[in-house]
């Protein structure tokens, strides 16, 4: 989400790489840069304005390494300020040491809360926790009923009492009812309101005095303007937030928001939340955010998302097979499996450093491609798929007619595939292949 | 007093309209006086920051000011720069000397940036189709019950089709509105084809005689590419069933939206060649100043402005008012 950003530090840094020192008239003219930059992505000006004011100051003293350019220096130094500015570590969830833990999520009309609650018990889950989701909404028309459809799709119980009923009721109940059905944690949702609006204010007060939450989080678009610091400021004033959710991340919104709420309230935003999905939901790093915005990649956030969802026993027998230098059709399937889990190819792409955001500008990514390339694979016999050296003239007509593709494709597929088979052969002898992206880069 | 309720539609007799002049002046006047309210009051307005200060051409800092005040706003980089530079050309010109004629300047040259095309909503069709269309959580449901309710208060039939096919409860919700407007609603299940409902929903329109047929969309982000397509699908679908529509291609923008409004815009009137814009949930401290960046920069009119839940809360545009609260405290929070 951050991509123009990094694209016009990038621009910035451009400049000062090709000097040998960094003198004055290069700090101004990148501080102006990222003044630019940052305001261009919705970073409050107040803020802005800090911010380059204490890079500018760092930049001009003397703190100079020797292993680094003064550009390199320069980086450093924004990439620290912004890590600094982001707040410098993750800061997960408070649990209750006497279940159920409490839930409550606040927000403007609009922000992603209730679809956020979803995703957030979703989460839990996945960490083993039973949650239970209360359904607080009672002004917006049809909200309960998208809360307990999301309920439906996860698997998790939804506490409600109609639109009729208080809000300050419904959670007070809903906290006996999560006790009684051994929910250990219970995530409350609350109606979207604007932060002028006193009564429905003074109501998010009440619930809180009520159930005594332990964890608030505000949910805050990332593609807010300006006015995401006055929205922070009046939440904290009267609900007293212990964290941010940051909605709709798989926008190009460059979340300026962010930052600015970061800076004025001190809260940490605890989580991003990109997608339809509803395991399209992690904790927020700051720092390797920074770095993103750096045009560094997010390579953490890469590895993390493999490791969570390429099982270790297949990795390893996919390992034996490399030394043995033989590479199936069937590996080469499972591990386009693997890789789809983990998200979309773009998403992925997005998050490898060495691969400039400008370039993926242009190419979408056909995901399609993939799917095609899988219904291919289906349509080979098991011995096609490990001995394809037997895919003949006549063989190649039937795959092309089972999987709706052509002689073209099939083609094509097969000579990727012998590429990848001898890439899997260097892997295997220790040798590291130029580009291992090639694989995916003309799949289509 | 350019853009009344009697004049926002194009193709609806100002005879049908119920509302006298002076109850349209106490609305309009009242809303504004809302917005007003809802400012922090701790805040000085710009008019009171300049009103004391000498003017200087030569003062770099006022045009700074000038400049974060716009940024502030939300008007973005680019659209600043132009009013600034404009301004400046002004004052060279010798046309700004005090303070009083900087900010009628300041003015001016605002409303001015706004595109000047007809911001009425072409209804003059039987039946008209308005395709409503925007990111998720800009209110869209909630405009279309609001055009829905104006619409009929001025003796037209809406009808209502559920084109949100992908949102939990987004039908539900849809239907709700329909109930308190007092139109039908055309609805297929959820996860139904769009093209189909919205192919049924101009049908029934002709069928029952309903004079404007107004379809709901699913929220998507516009980096979607598979969602945007099926946008372009859908008004497609609607040209096909009835040549001409849609009539109008209405783009909702969250007021609270910053500079990615923009990009929004560019890629929505890329997939359906919008006709105009409405900006929602101005009831909060959002100054909008995003819909002034967006006509600009993409040349499309703002049409409507959100502020509030209730039904009759959605006010024709207008620039000189718009930018009267631009400018009213501006200057924003200590931070």
């Amino acid at each position: 989400m951050f991509d123009s950003l990094s694209d016009k530090l990038q621009i910035a840094f451009d400049g000062l790489k090709k000097q040998g020192r960094l003198t004055d008239k290069d700090v101004e003219r990148a501080a102006r840069e990222i003044r630019l930059a940052l305001l261009e992505a919705d970073v409050n000006f107040k803020v802005v304005k800090q911010f380059v004011d204490s890079v500018k100051q760092r930049a001009l003293g003397v703190e100079v390494l020797g292993s680094l350019t003064p550009a390199q220096q320069f980086i450093k130094i924004v990439n620290e300020e912004l890590t600094a500015l982001m707040g410098s570590a993750t800061t997960k969830l408070t649990f209750s040491p006497r279940p159920p833990t409490l839930i409550m999520m606040v927000g403007l009309q609009g922000s992603g809360k209730t679809t956020a609650c979803g995703k957030l018990a979703n989460f839990l889950l996945a960490q083993g926790k039973s949650p239970g989701l209360v359904a607080g909404d009672v002004y917006r028309p049809a909200a309960i009923d998208q809360l307990k459809t999301l309920g439906q799709q996860l698997g998790v119980p939804v506490y409600d009492e109609g639109d009729q009923a208080d809000p300050v009721d419904i959670a007070k109940h809903g906290v006996r009812w999560a006790q009684e059905k051994g929910r250990d944690v219970l995530i409350i949702d609350t109606a979207g309101r604007l932060h002028i609006d006193e009564k429905l204010m003074d109501e998010l007060v009440h619930i809180r005095h009520a159930v005594k939450p332990h964890n608030i989080l505000l949910v805050l678009d990332a593609m807010t303007g300006q006015d995401a610091v006055n929205v922070a400021l009046k939440f904290q004033e009267q609900v007293q937030f212990d964290g941010v959710v940051l909605t709709k991340m798989d926008g190009d919104a460059r979340g300026g928001a962010a930052l600015s709420v970061r800076a004025v309230t001190g809260k940490p935003i605890k989580f991003a939340s990109s997608g339809e999905k509803l395991d399209s939901f992690e904790y927020f790093y700051p720092d390797r955010v920074a770095s993103r915005i750096l045009g560094m990649g997010d390579v953490l956030t890469l590895i993390e998302k493999a490791e969570r969802t390429i099982d270790e026993k297949k990795a390893r027998e996919l390992e034996q097979r490399l030394r043995k230098s033989t590479f199936t059709f069937d590996d080469f399937l499972e591990q386009i499996q693997q890789v789809r889990k983990m998200g979309s190819i773009s998403s992925i792409l997005g998050m490898i450093p060495g691969i400039p955001s400008g370039k993926l500008k242009g190419m979408q990514v056909d995901e399609k491609a993939f799917d095609k390339i899988q219904a291919v694979i289906f349509s080979m016999t098991p011995e096609e798929r490990s001995h394809p050296e037997l895919i003949s003239g006549s063989r190649r007509r039937r795959i092309a007619a089972g999987s709706g593709t052509n002689i073209h494709t099939i083609n094509q597929l097969l000579t990727q595939f012998k590429q990848v088979q001898k890439m899997m052969k260097q892997l295997g002898s220790g040798r590291v292949p130029k580009n291992p992206f090639q694989m995916f880069g003309n799949s289509s | 007093m350019s853009h009344d309720w009697s004049e926002v539609f194009l193709g609806v007799s100002a005879d049908s309209v119920i509302q006298t002049p002076e109850e349209i002046q106490k609305v309009r006047g009242g809303w504004i006086a809302q917005l007003r309210d809802g400012l922090a009051k701790s805040r000085k307005a710009l008019q009171q920051q300049f009103a004391s200060v000498l003017f200087d051409r030569f003062d770099e800092s006022l045009w700074e000011r000038i400049e974060e005040a716009l940024i502030y706003a939300d008007v973005g980089v680019e659209t600043t720069v132009s009013i600034v530079e404009a301004l400046e050309a002004e004052a060279d010109k010798g046309a700004i000397k005090d303070s009083a004629s900087l900010i009628a300047e300041l003015r001016r040259i605002t409303t001015l940036h706004f595109c000047q095309a007809d911001t009425r909503i072409d209804v003059a069709h039987s039946p008209a189709v308005i395709l409503v269309v925007g990111v998720n959580g800009t209110g869209k449901t909630t405009t279309i019950g609001k055009i829905a309710w104006h619409l009929k208060e001025l003796g037209k039939e809406p009808l209502l089709v559920a084109g949100d096919t992908f949102r939990a409860a987004a039908i539900e919700q849809l239907v709700e509105w329909g109930r308190r407007v007092g139109c039908e609603v055309v609805r297929h299940e959820r996860g139904g084809d769009p093209g189909a409902v919205v192919y049924d929903g101009i049908a029934a329109a002709e069928a029952r005689k309903a004079d404007v047929v107004i379809i709901d969309t699913a929220g998507r982000l516009h980096t979607q590419v598979n969602l945007m397509k099926e946008l372009e699908k859908v008004r497609r679908v609607i040209g096909k069933r009835l040549p001409g529509a849609p009539h109008e291609t209405l783009l909702s923008i969250d007021a609270t939206t910053g500079q990615n409004g923009l990009i929004q815009a560019r890629m929505f009137k890329e997939a359906v060649e919008l006709s105009g814009v409405v900006l929602t949930k101005m009831d909060g401290t959002a100054k909008g100043g995003i819909a002034l960046a967006v006509s600009h920069e993409l040349d499309l009119p703002i049409k409507l402005i959100g502020t509030g839940e209730r039904l009759e809360s959605l006010q024709p545009f207008d620039a000189a008012d718009f930018t009267a609260l631009l400018f009213d405290d501006s200057l924003g929070p200590s931070v």
